[in-house]
């Protein structure tokens, strides 16, 4: 292989230009970045900052209002089914089919990963071992607790264990071990995938991520390794995207 | 992995959550009970002194006006409502498969409920000798009439993540087909229009395309009328999902 195009492989996730105008409102504006494999990249921002909105982007169920996407090679616009076989996604909400159980709602995602029989069964196995969800592989999802649905639907996130993962608030509604647990993962996979996950917890960077970006109102205002992008952390944060009360202009 | 494939892993999740939740059950005892009192009650089934099934299939518009869209009004908008759509059109999948694969769904636990009234085709061979052909027509004919209705639904369901909005549009567009070919309401439209614009206005109705059916004739213009409005409505659904 040649070098240009090795570097075009590592780069797993390309972002380039990227706009979303919901009517005048512009909710991601301009945004350009990439995730390269074995990277574990930290996307941060106040609430409504367009992080939601740019994984949707990249995971092909919004359009964008211009740029382009591309994972693994594949433009999510033309090519969205060879995108979405790489891409492991757990949505904001972490939503899952309630009358399902655990086992048969990762079954049904494996299934529709195209995994089959033998390959099926493995890939459930281990997404439940992943995700510590033994105890409750034949309950139905809702009689489960909401740090059980969530990682539920971040076991069927990895259940084919893709080469790139988006990840929107993973460790939302967690309780402090499972925040632990589910960073140590992240960052476990990261070695050897590309990761982007949406967070506004500052301590997250630290724990799991090998870079970050700050966007604030669609725009990324800073960029960098945790340390490149100073200390504090949170100081950092606050001084440099603006709170919501904050009228933009 | 092979379109059908994905189709059909759709459809099977679906039509096993009818079955997992009590709507699959209120939804049979429902339509049983109804459509047995219709067809021996109010239809005067054993009065008729005639072996035929004209009793219980011409209550059938009629019947599936409000189950079908109860049948099929969480199909999409229940995905809406518990962000479950998010999952599903970010999975290696078209959305048409999973359009079609949900609705083959529905149109099986439809085609179960249409098949759970056997009693009515057994009383009917018992007592007489009711020309079969003529039933199994009528019954093609009920489950294309089932699957129009269904079609629509899909098309409203996907249009809100609430429910009840999207029942009672299902039930107002599938009331305007019903009605355009329903004779009391032809016999008032020919008082002030033409004859040849009150056949227009028929020929969009499920009603005059169901009747031949009934009568056991299977033609080809009559599925073709089914088969475009279940085509026309599955496709608005596919741009009614892709414009969210």
């Amino acid at each position: 292989m040649r070098p240009r195009e090795s570097l075009l492989q590592a780069q797993m996730i390309r972002i380039e230009n990227l706009v979303k105008a919901f009517g005048a409102k512009r909710a991601v504006d301009d945004v350009t970045f990439a995730v390269e494999r074995g990277e574990v990249l930290g996307f941060l921002g106040p609430n409504g900052a367009g992080k939601s909105t740019t994984m949707r982007m990249i995971t092909g169920f919004i359009p964008p209002t211009s740029g382009r996407v591309s994972v693994g090679g594949h433009d999510v616009a033309e090519a969205p089914l060879e995108a979405k076989r790489l891409i492991g996604y757990l949505p904001e909400a972490a939503p899952s089919y309630p009358d399902m159980t655990v086992q048969g709602f990762l079954s049904f995602a494996a299934e529709l990963r195209g995994l089959d029989g033998d390959a099926r069964k493995k890939a459930v196995g281990r997404a439940v071992e992943r995700c510590f969800l033994a105890s409750v592989l034949h309950q139905s999802i809702d009689t489960l607790s909401k740090g059980y649905k969530h990682r539920t639907c971040l076991a069927q996130a990895l259940i084919h264990d893709p080469e790139v993962l988006v990840l929107d608030e993973p460790t939302d509604g967690l309780d402090p071990n499972q925040k632990h647990e589910v960073r140590n993962l992240i960052r476990e996979l990261g070695k050897t995938k590309a990761i982007i996950f949406s967070t506004h917890i500052l301590e997250e960077v630290d724990a799991a991520c090998t870079r970050a970006i700050i966007i604030d109102r669609g725009r990324i205002v800073a960029s960098g390794t945790p340390d490149e992008l100073g200390r504090p952390l949170d100081e950092v944060f606050r001084r440099i995207t603006l709170p919501d009360t904050v009228k933009s202009k | 992995m092979s379109a059908w494939h994905a189709i059909r892993t759709i459809a099977k999740r679906e039509l096993v959550s009818y079955f997992t939740s009590p709507v699959a059950y209120v939804f049979l005892v429902i339509f049983l009970l109804l459509t047995g009192f219709l067809t021996f009650t109010a239809g005067a089934f054993f009065e008729r002194g005639e072996a035929s099934l004209g009793a219980f299939f011409g209550w059938h518009p009629w019947v599936y006006l409000v189950l079908v869209p109860a049948a099929g009004m969480r199909l999409w908008s229940e995905e809406r409502r518990s962000g479950t759509l998010e999952l599903l059109l970010t999975m290696p999948i078209t959305a048409w498969q999973a359009i079609l694969g949900k609705f083959l769904a529905s149109w099986t636990f439809l085609a179960i409920a249409l098949a759970l009234t056997f009693p009515v085709v057994v009383t009917a061979n018992v007592l007489g000798d009711p020309d079969n052909g003529m039933i199994f027509a009528g019954y093609l004919g009920s489950l294309f009439l089932a699957g129009a209705y269904l079609a629509i639904s899909c098309m409203t369901s996907a249009m809100t993540r609430n429910q009840v909005v999207a029942f009672i549009l299902s039930v107002v567009i599938c009331l305007f087909l019903l009605l355009a070919g329903f004779t009391p309401v032809t016999d008032l439209l020919v008082r002030w229009a033409s004859p040849a614009f009150v056949d227009t206005v028929a020929a969009f109705s499920v009603v005059t395309h169901f009747d031949g059916f009934q009568k056991g004739v299977i033609d080809t213009r009559d599925l073709f009328f089914f088969l475009s409005v279940i085509g026309f409505s599955l496709f608005a659904t596919g741009v009614v999902l892709r414009n969210r």
